[in-house]
């Protein structure tokens, strides 16, 4: 490739390679502070590649490629490069990733306390984990919750923060502007800005923590908090994971470990206000 | 003239996990993960002790636990069905 960055981020090592400059630049401004592959080996490779070869120049348009490659994976125009080189990242994760169970869930940890919070696209595990990591927890991961089969702690993956419409403007007033990148605007998932973590979460990278409550959080409903049993989790939580099964007996004990020692609540919230006031109603009583 | 025989597969290729009154299978020889309600793990366990045919299953499950009547004899006649179709019981 013409141009590559290495990344290192959590237990994962990441090389982009990309056939233009001005994607891995504003990765590069995105993911500044990140540290390198300690060993220069990395786990999986991402690579930005003209649709065609000569559109390179002209109308260019990224097509995303990798170790694992989903075959409808669509294009995405250059000015959203930076979009494509993160989807690039993610797909490789959910499609390669065999050393952790893997669960498509924000995590946010204090006092040693790891929350997860996992629901569909739009349940707003993302925006809730981002305010929390402002708001005196660390910012564990916004997209992959990483689940360490052997000892069961959950391991950080703090990539940027994928903010998608409404969720830009709460951010914009909590975090200093140097730490988002560009907005791009028009995407296949309207408009996206990324945050960068902020310095505890990058520093603790390397640092797992013990799961300690599993939430499915809901927006745009009345405040309400039920109990949610353990089979009802489990089949959730397995249709969070993008490599369960690929992981065969391993996942399996690492997931009814998880389930079987952690309580596990379904919240639904109006506002992020309500949320955050409910998980930290939450956090005292895992404290008491 | 007897029915078929059913067989499920040995203890050490099936892990199992009970959570919240539902059983968690986890196939082996599959890979497949089973969410069964009681008695699918009840039959599994009868099934584990030799093949058998339905009759023999009912009798071995009635010695551990109260059930009476043909009501209970044609759940665990479907029940068994759906442990076949799920590929964790088989015909011997």
């Amino acid at each position: 490739m013409r141009h590559s960055l290495s990344l290192q981020i959590g237990p994962v090592a990441f090389r982009i390679g990309s056939a233009w400059r001005a994607p891995l630049d504003a990765l590069a401004a995105l993911y500044a502070g990140y540290p390198t592959p300690a060993d220069g080996i990395c786990d999986f490779t991402v690579r930005l590649e003209p649709d065609k070869p000569w559109r390179r120049l002209i109308r260019p348009s990224v097509a995303i490629r990798g170790d694992y490659v989903l075959p409808d994976a669509a294009p995405l125009s250059l000015a959203h490069g930076l979009l494509a080189a993160e989807m690039g990242m993610n797909l490789q994760m959910a499609l390669g990733q065999k050393t952790y169970l893997l669960l498509h869930a924000a995590s946010v940890e204090k006092d040693g306390r790891a929350l997860i919070l996992t629901g569909e696209s739009g349940a707003g595990k993302s925006t809730l984990a981002a305010l929390l990591g402002e708001r005196g927890w660390r910012l564990m991961g916004d997209e992959f919750a990483l689940l360490d089969m052997d000892n069961g702690l959950l391991l950080p993956f703090p990539r940027a923060i994928s903010l998608k419409n409404g969720a830009i403007g709460v951010m914009e007033a909590e975090a200093a502007p140097e730490r988002f990148g560009p907005r791009l605007i028009g995407t296949p998932k309207g408009d996206i800005r990324h945050l960068r973590p902020n310095a505890d979460a990058l520093a603790r990278m390397g640092e797992g923590a013990k799961p300690a409550l599993i939430l499915f959080p809901r927006f745009g409903e009345a405040p309400a908090v039920r109990s949610v049993g353990a089979a009802e989790v489990f089949m959730r939580l397995t249709q969070a994971s993008t490599n369960y099964v690929t992981l065969g007996r391993r996942g399996f004990d690492a997931l009814t470990r998880l389930i079987a020692t952690n309580p596990a609540l379904a919240i639904d919230y109006p506002d992020t206000a309500t949320a955050i006031g409910l998980i930290e109603d939450f956090r005292q009583e895992l404290a008491a | 003239m007897p029915g078929p025989q059913y067989h499920a597969d040995p203890e050490a290729a099936v892990k199992s996990v009970a959570l919240d009154g539902l059983s968690l299978i986890f196939h082996a020889p599959s890979g497949m993960t089973h969410i069964v309600a009681p008695p699918a793990p009840e039959i599994l366990a009868a099934l584990r002790l030799g093949p058998a045919e339905v009759g023999e299953l009912i009798a071995r499950l009635s010695a551990w636990y109260d059930f009476e009547g043909d009501a209970a004899a044609d759940a665990i006649e479907a029940r068994l069905a759906e442990l076949e179709s799920a590929g964790l019981v088989r015909r011997a």
